[in-house]
């Protein structure tokens, strides 16, 4: 079993998909995690998918392409993506790219104000 | 004394130290480039955003060899790491692949090729921002050489 470089979980609450990201973000990581982010919206259809990025430890400009990709196809079903906690790191990236204000971001601090229900949610998990 | 405390230090090309990589262009190796000139940066005791910057900047031009160089094969990589000042790191990227038609396009940001496979143009702006200078060395059919320059402040 080759060591996977980037891991991510699932979670579909409410019509919004989350996709929790954690390790590092090359162009190796991006085309598989991008091939299966993308089966699940197609087959999900979800309103908003957040792509959650707090526990992300790199991200080169490949990681870029895998976002705005994403945001793309959400705009394409007419749907929405958010980015939750990315650190300075990815936003320097994007802003280097001009789409600093492109992609909503959100912060930890605003959900918790937001409506903490765990319950109820079905949790899918891929390793 | 001072000879011996200089062939410590001194590599046979007269540089403070250094290493060499060869490597095929498999795209499992970007993770392994940036963190091989991660450990040889160790050394000036860097502060945590000058490794950040350097492993980008290091996976972006290797990640150039993979997806544009070697494009529809798998060729070799060369990476030469060297201190070449007391706290500058020069780190050489080379490919013997397809080359780029026009360099003075390809560093501009946004511009890519390969919209098709999601590539964003950023490689050679994130390199030039997290670098102190960047220099490309192209040929058509002949490959790209490409030198990151950073200087190391330490913690």
């Amino acid at each position: 079993m080759l060591k996977k470089h980037c891991k991510y979980e699932t979670q579909i609450e409410n019509g919004v998909l989350t996709v929790t990201l954690r390790g590092e973000i090359d162009h190796h990581s991006a085309v598989s995690v991008r091939t299966e982010i993308d089966s699940l919206i197609y087959e999900l259809r979800p309103q908003k998918t957040v792509l959650d990025l707090s526990e992300i430890d790199f991200m080169d400009s490949s990681g870029l392409g895998l976002i705005m990709g994403r945001y793309a196809l959400m705009q394409r079903i007419d749907g929405e993506l958010t980015l939750k906690n990315p650190n300075e790191r990815i936003v320097k990236i994007f802003e280097l790219a001009g789409l600093g204000r492109i992609v909503k971001i959100e912060e930890d601090a605003e959900e918790i104000g937001a409506e903490d229900a765990e319950e109820n949610t079905e949790k899918e998990s891929k390793k | 004394m001072k000879n011996a405390e200089n062939k410590r230090r001194k590599s046979p090309s007269g540089n403070l130290n250094e290493l060499k990589i060869k490597m095929p262009s498999l795209s499992v190796n970007e993770g392994l480039a940036r963190s091989v000139v991660a450990a040889f940066c160790a050394q000036l005791d860097p502060s945590a955003t000058e490794i950040a910057d350097i492993k980008c900047a290091v996976s972006e031009a290797v990640t150039n060899c993979i997806v544009h160089a070697y494009k529809d094969r798998i060729g070799t990589i060369y990476i030469n790491i060297r201190l070449c000042e007391e706290r500058v790191v020069r780190v050489e990227i080379k490919d013997k692949g397809c080359g780029i038609e026009d360099v003075k396009t390809a560093r501009q940001p946004l511009f890519t090729t390969d919209a098709a496979n999601e590539r964003s143009g950023m490689g050679f702006t994130v390199m030039e921002s997290f670098c102190d200078a960047v220099r490309v060395r192209s040929k058509l059919g002949g490959g790209t050489t490409v030198t990151l320059f950073k200087a190391f402040e330490g913690r």
